[in-house]
């Protein structure tokens, strides 16, 4: 048995004595590497960019939204019927084990006022665990209480947009909004959340009581929906088939009638959200794999070329007493190394297209901006894949080496 | 302990080429002892690179028996004849067969890596500068053959041949691609590896190369014709010497 670090050492050196056909060999491992990790990791940073928006929904979040009308075929999406009602919040709350926090929800958008200033935008109405729910503080100010519920009372929590476009550098605690021409307080000011998984700005919004808003801006009864909290992830289905059936009995839907309501729990949304990047990146994957296949025909390709002009090389190492075992290690690792250093240098191509992006993205307006998230698991396979092709495509011009007849080698001109 | 080396019973050879069989090596029996230089001499298609190829245990004889020091190797597999080429043989070839692009040190060094001592890799290197030095070369441990002329790369040559301690030295036409003056230098490093107690075998059909040896094997269509100790042995140092002389003369005839 021919030693390991011999082994190495005598297929590097053959390598390096071709450097420019190595290299040329070697292409197109690197660009299947570095177009899998290229790949891999921008389809990382959308998934991770989307979580962290379904994380901005709250923890263990169920959302119940009411039912759609359907008038004259035209159908007016969720929320629109207004089959929820407080009636419905108070059996989730109460009869339901593991919900920790219910909020009712109407919703309506308004032009609101304060002062010169004025702006269209989103107002809610919630209850106080709305902001637990969301796990979103305030930066000034503070949470409505229950009270402010029960009376109904004209006070308001604005978002950091609503804010900005008011009142501008001032401090908005305590200034008078009208919306609908009713004038609300400014009790508290929400931290910033960025953009939904939809896109939307969600600090463009004002929250008030949901009593105020049904009974001073919306004169409804009846909600658009339900937000509710579990205690713990593993809750969610359990708390969300719980739902369905005391809404179906609520509702006195009777078995085999369609729900006049929907709910969604957060990994659905998420796994709606992430479905279609996920696609995305396994086509991606798979036609950069493609290009690894034939970068493993290139290097099978050489390794015969090889095999022909060492024919005599291999001659004499028989001749010397090298086991046919021996000659098949030789070219097989002259073939594992040049797939894998091809897998080393895509992976650092790879991670290099990932920082250039964002710069490639400010030059080129084609190219979109979108966050990368390098994979060391992904990273490690695409190596362990590329020294694989190798082995699999090596083997053969190996073996043919390794069956030579010493004699007829040693004869090769 | 025997003191034989080369002991051929019968030997045959036949390759099967198409419809017709060639029959290379036809019945021949042969005893070479330790010690011996033996020239095996022939013209083309005599057998004796058959001969040579067995001899080698680069291929196995179709019926007889060889055995090499002692052991039968006529019936060995592969893997076994590589392991006693590796052991036994020290193989010089006609084109001297070094690795190019690698230096001396490591053309010698090869044999000790296909070895089963496992030999440390300085332990590997002081045997083959030692070799190296028994042929007068050390100085030119790193240079690589394309460096080197001829008789340099046969000297590394017959070092690699060397380094293993085999049984035998097998040359194949050692001086064939050397002019005359360098065939017998060569010739001066086999004489004093003989004179060391190395048993050496040479394929040629120069026969003035075959005068530096003991013992000359005559075969023709694949049977030994003749097999007679060297009367007129020459010695190599001495015919340098007298080629020296020559030369001289040569340059001082205005």
């Amino acid at each position: 048995m021919i030693r390991f670090s011999a082994t190495l050492r005598i297929a590097l050196r053959a390598l390096r004595r071709n450097k420019m056909r190595s290299v040329l060999t070697t292409l197109g491992i690197i660009i299947g590497v570095g177009a899998v990790i290229a790949t891999v990791g921008i389809g990382n940073g959308a998934k991770a960019q989307i979580e962290a928006q379904i994380a901005s929904l709250g923890q263990n979040v169920i959302l119940v939204f009411s039912g759609s009308i359907t008038s004259s075929g035209v159908r007016t999406g969720w929320g629109s019927a207004g089959t929820l009602t407080l009636d419905d919040v108070k059996g989730i709350s109460r009869e339901i084990p593991g919900v920790i926090a219910v909020s009712p929800e109407v919703r309506t958008s308004a032009q609101v006022a304060s002062g010169n200033q004025n702006w269209y935008t989103q107002v809610l109405g919630e209850s106080p665990e709305y902001f637990d729910i969301r796990q979103w503080p305030l930066v000034v100010g503070a949470v409505f209480g229950e009270q402010d519920v029960r009376g109904a009372n004209k006070v308001a929590i604005i978002g950091k947009t609503v804010a900005n476009q008011l009142f501008g550098g001032d401090d908005p605690i305590g200034q008078i909004i009208r919306v609908r021409q009713v004038p609300f307080v400014v009790v508290g000011v929400l931290t910033p959340k960025g953009l939904s998984v939809m896109g939307t700005d969600q600090d463009d919004v004002i929250i008030v009581p949901y009593t105020s808003a049904m009974k001073r801006l919306l004169r409804v009864t009846n909600l658009r929906s339900i937000n509710v909290q579990t205690a713990s992830a593993n809750l969610l289905t359990s708390v969300q088939k719980q739902i369905v059936d005391l809404l179906r009995e609520h509702h006195h839907i009777g078995p085999g009638k369609d729900d006049d309501f929907t709910v969604r729990n957060q990994q659905e949304i998420a796994e709606m959200a992430t479905a279609q990047s996920k696609t995305m990146t396994i086509l991606l994957v798979a036609i950069a794999s493609v290009s690894l296949v034939v970068g493993g025909i290139g290097i099978m390709n050489i390794m015969l070329v090889s095999v022909t002009e060492r024919t005599r090389e291999i001659g004499i190492r028989m001749a010397v007493g090298a086991h046919a075992r021996d000659i098949l290690l030789q070219f097989l690792a002259e073939a594992v190394a040049l797939s894998s250093l091809g897998g080393i240098v895509g992976i650092l191509a790879g991670i290099g297209t990932c920082k250039l992006l964002p710069f490639l993205a400010m030059w080129f307006p084609v190219i979109p901006n979108v966050p990368t998230l390098i994979s060391a698991p992904w990273a490690i396979i695409a190596f362990l894949f590329s020294a694989a092709v190798g082995v699999f495509f090596g083997f053969y011009p190996a073996r043919k080496a390794a069956q030579l007849d010493p004699i007829e080698a040693l004869r090769y001109e | 302990m025997t003191n034989t080396v080369i002991k051929l019973e019968d030997v045959h050879k036949t390759y099967h080429t198409g419809e017709v069989d060639v029959l290379a090596v036809r019945g021949v029996s042969l005893e070479i002892a330790k010690g011996e230089f033996v020239a095996i001499m022939g013209a083309s298609g005599s057998g004796k690179s058959t001969m040579m190829n067995i001899l080698g245990c680069l291929d196995r004889p179709t019926s007889g028996r060889y055995f090499l020091d002692g052991v039968d190797v006529s019936d060995l597999s592969r893997e076994q004849l590589a392991d006693i080429r590796n052991q036994k043989i020290g193989f010089v070839f006609q084109g001297f067969n070094l690795l190019s692009r690698t230096t001396a040190l490591e053309n010698v060094e090869l044999p000790m890596l296909y070895s089963h001592d496992h030999l440390l890799s300085h332990t590997a290197r002081e045997k083959a500068i030692h070799a190296l030095e028994i042929v007068g070369l050390a100085d030119r441990a790193d240079h690589h053959p394309s460096q080197l002329s001829g008789g340099q790369q046969q000297r590394v040559a017959v070092a690699r041949a060397l380094v293993n301690q085999p049984a035998m030295v097998l040359a194949d036409e050692p001086t064939g691609n050397l002019d005359s003056r360098t065939s017998v230098e060569i010739m001066g490093v086999f004489q004093k590896l003989n004179d060391e107690g190395i048993t050496i075998v040479m394929v040629t059909h120069e026969l003035d190369i075959a005068k530096y040896t003991k013992r000359n094997v005559v075969m023709r269509d694949g049977r030994v014709v003749s097999d007679t100790p060297v009367a007129a042995r020459l010695n190599a140092m001495d015919e340098l010497r007298r080629l020296e002389r020559e030369h001289q003369a040569v340059q001082l005839t205005p």
